[in-house]
This record gives structure tokens, sequence and C-alpha cells, in this order.
């Protein structure tokens, strides 16, 4: 049941709104609005229930084991909300003065250098709002500098056919022609590809390190060096930081600019789509063009950068200085876990990658680079079943959704057939673990004896499977009464 | 180990089954010159207790002042419910409700979001949200150039808020897109259609019509609407869905309406916070659908034909057509779309008429009781919603600061971002302002102010 489905004209809520309906007005009539609004008509207890009542509709980090690859789905610590969600925080308005400020700009600058420290790089813009305006603003930056050397030729982006789709969308919104690389069979970058692909024309390659294939491109340092000696500069996507964090640094890997999601690496919720925070980090010798602002610190003082201290920059790329209140909580994050931390973040989750990695493999799945180690995650691919069974990737999903663990990443990487990209965070337990094993092994006795009750899973959520098709074709994207 | 759960014998146990003999095997795939030394610039972990001691004491040090500042953010009350639900583990922890079986918690509640939304802005379609009012007007012009097909030109009158321009100008110039801007009536200050016509006379993609403007004056929003039309232009407009509980919405604009309407979400429900996270909202004109970008949730039927949710339109975005997106955007503001969609519901259409009304309300209250003060006038003509610019007797920046220290925040110097406006100051009042708080900053003021008669 929709929210507008319990309303009734009339019904209200008297304590949140003014009590008195306001007297003064001088609004010219022609502006005046005349059309009602489809807003609800519901109580206060009509829409806590109704809200709750979805909430329960959700799978969520906080009630289900969530192995999503490429997405980090770790444990986001309470203290992290309870502690950015306080009234002084929530209060102060994004352009009160830096004095009124320095509580919470002295922990926007510790964050800045916490960053530097642990990517590597020389310097860092809280202000990118997610990962894919990371990824703009890592580009743009990467124009600016050839432009600033008046360095024109500089067309393309090169980028791995394993990558994000955000790369190439990226690429193509800062102007760039996208040159797609292969993957050999190891899952390294294709060398060969890679060295025919670059030139004067080369602006920059963009590059997830481990790669979204679930391992460690061991070539990086030979790859730093094709593309640079052509002038061309190296993007890191950090999705996948959580997998070397404490262990590599990107800047040295040669990475020239970097975007870290704080929503993976740094545990901030993914609030079911959002809002997330993607710091960008440079090296020296783009650190001219970094987006504003950026907090300072002089003489005790801390305070925002501007235009006129950064001539160069970019620009600015959000109407404030960005999502504040997930910079706290990774913040927090960073101090509750410390140095040693850090470390062990990288630690734990390749374990717990490796081990279940080993664990499926056992259990009869096939693992996409047997060979290789697990980042901290690796892929299972289901070729051979569907070809023998016809049961899919995506049957397999949701048959797990059934069974209580919410689904592997599906069809991504694109060039690995009938794939789940697993990535179990480094704050599962084993025996989280091991029970989600069992339940992979219950589907795999299911796909033999059962085939068409996996195809046509789910069958134990609040609805089964949904029609996509219908949706796109007939779109219902507003109710009507 | 903070939020790691693995006793010594899961450790060995798990080795053991990887055939590993330590950890630290397990990155023997990366070269050993990679790996990095210590870090210098972390500080050693802390528990929770002394993470929360020092939180305070820095929130504590940053306190609470009586605020008059709008410029884009705005203090509204925020009901206890609103957040209380929207940071369930259930809403706060999940992800991007790809698999929706799982996720119909959000996706209905997404689907609910768009259509207060659109009723709201009076359009016929919104999208689940983007960054900020910022980047969602760069978004928009994307949007219209890509609609257009033959201009890449974008009027963008100076009343629309300084900082969307310079977000607007960074994100498009990337595609050679143009951006031109429009002046504004000295007196009124309103975008003119007189202005308009020179700017006119060479095609261009879309006109950006803010309502209200950056400076809290309502623009002539039929005129300059149908003037763009007129041109085969879109429009864009730039609103505070706030406003509109009073305002015409734009999709009622002039004869046509508007053809895309974006803003920042921020005052339905979502704090302060230094800036963010706030919520772009995009709705648009059903035509112009699969233009959007951002996500767009479907409602749909399952094999039971049991209605439910689900992504839609998913062709347009970068998880599918990569390089040939619509835009790069991987994600919405899921958690303050929440928030908003919640508050909606708390207030209803009378709560929210209520809350703007009221703002309106004290905006003129405060106008009434300032304009008394020797040398303090109102400094354009045009009629405001809730933020009004004044031209004061002295320089803004000593004004405000004498006013802090009696812990005031008194709102915006205008000359940070319009130069020619020497001693202009721009204050808000929204309805969370009682009358006790206008008279305090009126007296005050006035004390200030005695030394520059």
């Amino acid at each position: 049941m929709l929210i507008f489905e319990h309303s009734r004209p009339g019904r209200r809520n008297y304590s949140q709104a003014p009590a008195t309906k306001a007297e003064k007005q001088n609004i010219p009539q022609n502006l005046l609005r005349k059309t009602p609004m489809l807003l609800p008509e519901v109580s206060e207890m009509d829409a806590v229930r109704h809200y709750t009542r979805l909430s329960q509709k959700n799978f969520s980090i906080d009630t289900e084991f969530y192995p999503l690859g490429s997405c980090t789905m770790k444990y986001n610590p309470r203290a992290c909300n309870a502690l950015a969600m306080l009234p002084q925080f929530l209060a102060r308005h994004p352009s009160a003065p830096e004095d009124t400020g320095q509580g919470f700009l002295a922990c926007m600058y510790e964050l800045q250098e916490i960053l530097k420290d642990v990517t590597g790089m020389a310097g860092v813009s809280l202000t990118p709002m997610a990962g894919a305006q990371g990824e703009l603003i890592g580009v743009m930056m990467i124009r600016a500098y050839h432009e600033a050397r008046n360095d024109k030729g500089r067309t393309e982006i090169i980028i791995p056919d394993a990558a994000h789709g955000t790369n190439p969308a990226t690429a193509v919104m800062c102007g760039y022609k996208v040159v797609e690389i292969s993957t050999d069979k190891e899952g390294n970058v294709d060398m060969a590809a890679l060295k025919a692909a670059v030139g004067p024309q080369t602006a920059g390659l963009m590059l997830t390190n481990p790669s979204t294939l679930g391992v460690f491109e061991k070539n990086i340092s030979e790859m730093s060096r094709i593309v640079h000696e052509v002038g061309g500069l190296l993007y890191y996507d950090g999705a996948n930081l959580n997998a070397v964090l404490g262990k590599v640094k990107p800047g040295d890997m040669g990475f020239d600019v970097i975007h870290i999601n704080l929503h993976k690496t740094f545990s901030t919720p993914h609030g079911g789509g959002g809002p997330g925070a993607a710091p960008v980090g440079v090296a020296e010798r783009l650190l001219p063009f970094l987006p504003i602002p950026i907090v300072a610190h002089e003489k005790g003082v801390y305070r925002w950068l501007t235009e006129k201290d950064v001539p160069q920059t970019i620009g600015r790329l959000s109407a404030h200085m960005g999502n504040a209140g997930v910079l706290l909580r990774a913040y927090i994050y960073v101090r509750l876990l410390g140095a040693e931390g850090m470390h062990r973040v990288s630690k734990y989750a390749t374990l717990n990658a490796n081990y279940l990695m080993a664990e499926l493999s056992k259990a009869g799945f096939e693992i996409a680079f047997p060979t290789r180690r697990a980042s901290h995650e690796f892929i299972v691919t289901l070729k051979d079943i569907k070809e023998e069974t016809g049961v899919t990737a995506m049957n397999l999903a949701k048959r797990l959704l059934d069974k209580g663990y919410h689904a592997p990443t599906t069809y991504f990487p694109i060039l690995i057939p009938e794939c789940l990209l697993i990535e179990p965070a480094e704050t599962e337990s084993k025996q989280t673990l091991d029970a989600f094993v069992a339940a992979m092994k219950e589907i795999l006795v299911e796909i033999q004896n059962q085939p068409e009750m996996v195809k046509s899973a789910p069958h134990d959520m609040p609805l089964r499977k949904l029609d996509d098709v219908k949706a796109a074709r007939e779109l219902d994207l507003t109710w009507k009464p | 180990m903070p939020f790691i759960p693995h006793t010594e014998e899961d450790v060995v146990e798990m080795l053991a089954s990887i055939g590993a003999g330590s950890i630290e095997e397990l990155f023997d795939e990366i070269p050993s010159d990679l790996k990095t030394g210590a870090l210098t610039h972390v500080p050693p972990g802390m528990g929770e207790m002394e993470i929360s001691r020092l939180m305070h004491e820095r929130a504590q040090k940053d306190g609470f002042y009586l605020n008059f500042i709008g410029a884009g953010a705005y203090e509204h009350h925020i009901p206890a419910a609103v957040w209380q639900i929207t940071t369930r583990g259930e809403f706060y922890s999940s992800y991007t409700p790809y698999q929706a079986e799982a996720s119909q918690g959000t996706l209905q509640l997404l689907y609910e979001y768009q259509t207060m939304m659109a009723s709201l802005i009076g359009m016929d379609v919104s999208n689940a949200s983007l960054y900020d009012g910022a980047t969602a007007l760069a978004e928009a012009a994307l949007m219209a150039v890509r609609q257009h097909k033959t201009s890449r030109r974008i009027l963008v009158p100076r009343t629309v808020h300084p900082v969307y321009r310079k977000v607007l100008r960074a994100i498009v110039s990337n595609q050679d897109i143009e951006v031109v801007e429009i002046p504004f009536c000295p007196e009124s200050g309103q975008v003119l259609p007189e202005h308009l016509e020179q700017f006119g006379k060479e095609e261009f993609a879309a006109l950006v019509v803010p309502q209200p403007n950056f400076f809290g004056i309502l623009e002539q929003v039929d005129a300059i609407t149908d003037w763009a039309h007129d041109k085969h232009s879109l429009v864009i407009a730039v609103v505070n869905p706030m406003a509109l509980a009073m305002l015409t919405p734009p999709g009622e604009w002039g004869t046509q309406g508007a053809d895309i309407a974006v803003g920042e979400g921020q005052p339905l429900g979502i704090p302060l916070s230094s800036g963010g996270p706030y919520f772009g909202f995009m709705t648009c004109k059903h035509e112009l659908v699969r233009q959007m970008p951002g996500r767009i949730i479907g409602r749909t039927v399952d094999l039971d034909n049991k209605p439910g949710f689900v992504l839609t339109l998913q062709a347009r975005e970068q998880h599918i057509r990569r390089s040939k997106a619509t835009s790069n955007i991987c994600t919405n503001q899921g958690l303050m779309v929440t928030a908003a969609t919640i508050y909606m519901s708390l207030l209803g259409p009378e709560g929210l008429r209520r809350v703007a009304a009221q703002s309106h309300a004290n905006m003129l209250q405060l106008v009434e009781l300032l304009e008394k003060l020797p040398g303090v006038k109102r400094t354009y003509s045009g009629p405001s919603f809730h933020e009004v610019a004044l031209t004061l007797p002295g320089p803004v920046s000593d004004i405000l600061q004498a006013l802090k220290e009696q812990h005031i925040l008194g709102g915006l110097n205008l000359q940070e971002h319009y130069p020619e406006l020497n001693n202009t100051l721009m204050v808000c009042a929204t309805e969370t302002k009682t009358a006790d708080d206008l008279n305090k900053y009126s007296k005050i003021l006035g004390q200030i102010l005695k030394k520059y008669q």
C-alpha cells in the first residue's frame, strides 16, 4: 500500500507545522499556487508505521550478509552516525564564518591529511560527492593539466574493458574519446594492447587496482612507465582500495590522481544508493588544479582555500563544500581504527575473500581466475552450469535472496560470462562465511535436482521476480489518484 | 580488533583451508617494492568513549548561533520522526536497489518520492535525485543540449545562485557548451524581458529561470518562459521546493510550462550540516524522460501479478551504456531522499503551506522591523519569498562581525559574489524564527548601526 492510499482529506500533524496560519502575505496573485499538491494527509503514527514497514522490506548490512562485489559492504559503525549527527554539527550553516566552525574544520583538515598519507598523494580535496563525481573531477584535472601546458593534441583516455561503466562515461563527459584495451587470460591488462594504444594523443589511463576482476595488476609499474613516457597521466579508481589499504599506496604505484570511495573503504553508509563521498588525491604536478574548497591550517586556524588561493583550480563542483556529514563519518571511522587498523582492513578483507574463494571452489563452483590470489573479491562463473542446466547467474542470485543472503554482483565485469563478483568485507566472521558457503552448496544441489525451481526464484521473498520489461515499456513513474 | 570479528582460531582454520602459511602470503602477487612503509599521519586508534569525547568537544566549540543566513541552504524545523526512521539500519546500510526483490522498501519509497516531487514541482516525472542543486542544474543543461540538438548555448541570468553558475560552467565547459550570463534589473532585482532580447538573436538551447532567485526575489516567470519558448528553446527552472507550497509551480509557467525543473532539496527535512549531504532534485516533462540522468523507479508487477517496483529505463545509464550513457552518474542521494519523503508525508500539503507561509510572513516582519532602522532599506523592489537583500549604512563585513559577537549570524555579504553590491546584506527568515528572535535581531542591529549615523 502506498502512503497516498493511507491519506484522508483534512488529516494532519498539528505539532510539526506552525500552529496558526500566517497573516502577512504580499506575493502577487499571478505568482500564487492554485493547483493542489499531491502530498499524503496522514498522522505521524501512520507515517512512522508506513516507513518502518517499508524499511523492513529491504535487505541491508545491518540485517543480512551482503557479499556485493566491488561495493565493499562492510559494517557501518553506529558511533560514526551518532557523532556526525551531534546537534551543533547539524545546525551549522554552510556559509557560516570559518571561526564558528573550527571544530568541524579541524576534522576535515585531519581527514585530508590522513587520506594523503594512506594514498601517498601530495594533496587532497574533499569536495566530490560520489565516486562518479570523483572520477569526473579527476579527469577534469588531467584535462586542465594538459591544457595548462598548451599540450592540445591529447584527445583519448585509455580504459581497460573490465572497468566500471562510470569510467568510460566520465571520460566522455570530459570531452575525451575512449579507447578500450583488452584483458589477458590471467586477468591482467594486455600489455601489448596498452603499448599499441598509447601515443601523443593519450591524455591518460584510468585503472582500478586491484582490478574489477579481483586480481592485482602485477605489471602496474611497467604500465605507469609506458603511459608516462608518452606524456599521459595515470588515474586510480579507488573503488577497490579496501584490498590494499595500508599495504600499497596508489602514489607509490605511479598514479597521478585518485578518488577514494569513502562509502566503501571508510565505511560510510550506502543509504540505499547514496550519499557517497569521494575525495580526490593528486600528485605534486596536479596540485594547482585541485577543486575547491580545500581546508588549510595556518597559525592554528583552519580556513577554506578559495579561487584566490588556488587560481588554476578546476573550480567548484558542489553548491557548498561537498557531503560534509559523510566526511565526518569517515573521519570518525578512521580515528576509531587508527593507523594499525588501516593495515588490518586489507589483511582481513583479503583473508575473507581468499577463504571464501577456496571454500566455494571446494564446493564445486568454478573460479574465473583459479591460479590467482583473490584481492578483496573474486569471480565465480556459472558458464558451464548454464550450458548444462540453463540456470543463470541471475537465477542463482535470486535464489540466494530466498536463503537470506544478498546476491553478489552479477554480470559485472561484462567480459566474464555468467559471473558473480563476490566481496566479503573484513567485518564478516568465518561463521557467516561458512553459512553462506552452505547456502551456495544447497543451491548447487537444487540446480541439479530442481533447475526449474531455481530459475523461477525468488520464492520466499515478499514478491516474486519482477517484470522489468513491462516497467520500461509501460512507464509508471508516479502514482495517480 | 575494531570491527573485525576474527579469533586466532578462525584465522588458523581459514589459512589452512586456503593453503597459506600467513595472511601476508596472500599479498604475494604484489611486487614487494610497492609495499608501503608505515603510515605517518594516521594517529593511533581510539575507543568509542575517547572519540565521542573528542567529537563532543569539537561540536561544543562550534556551538549554536541564531542564524539568518539562507543563500541556498535553509533552516527549517525537522520533525523528530524524520531522522529516527531514516537512520534505521534497513535504510541506512542498504545498497542501491539493483536486486529489486530485496529492496522493495527503498524502491517503493523512491516511487512515492517521485510522485510527491512531480506534484510539488508541477511536472510530469521526477528522477530519484542527484547530488545537489548545483550539479542538478549542470545535468539539466546537458540534458537540454542533448534535446535541442542544434544549439550548445545556455542562457543563465546573474540572479541564479553564483556558485550554481560556477559549477555549471565547470561541468558543461568540458563538452564545449557555452554559458551566457544575462544581467538583471538593479532596481527590481529581476531579469526583465527587455534584458533578454539581445541574447535571443542567436539560437540557444535553454534559458535558466530561478524562482525565487538568489536575492530571494520572485521573477516574472510567465513572461520569460514564454519568451524562451517563442525562440524554440527549452526552459530550465531552478526552484526552492519549499517556496512552491505557495508559488505557481514551474509546470504552469507561461503557456507551456518549464521543460525541466531542478533545485536543492535540502529545505525538505535535511539538516544544514555545513553544506551536505543534501540532494538535488530533477523533474521534467514526460517527453524528456529518456534524456534524464540518474536513477528512475517504475511500478510494475511480479510473476503473480502483484504490484512492485524496479529501477527502470536503465538503458540510459553508465553500467549498461558505458561511454554512451546520458551521464556518468551512478548513485542518487538515497538517504537524503528517504528523509525528504518522510518529511513531506509528516507535513502534508497543509503543513508544507504553513511552513512556507510562516517563513514568508517572518521575512516580511523582519524587513518591516529592519527598515525602521536609519539607513536600512530594501535593495530591490521585486516581491520576495523568505529572503531579502538590504542596503546598510556601513560595511557588511564589520556589521556581521559585530552581530556574531552577539551570537547572531546576520546573513550573507552579497559583495562576496557580486563585487558591485557593497553594503548589501542578504537576510533570510524561516518559520524557525519567533517574534522574539526577529525583535532581538532588529534591536542588536540597531545598536550596531548607531556608529554609522
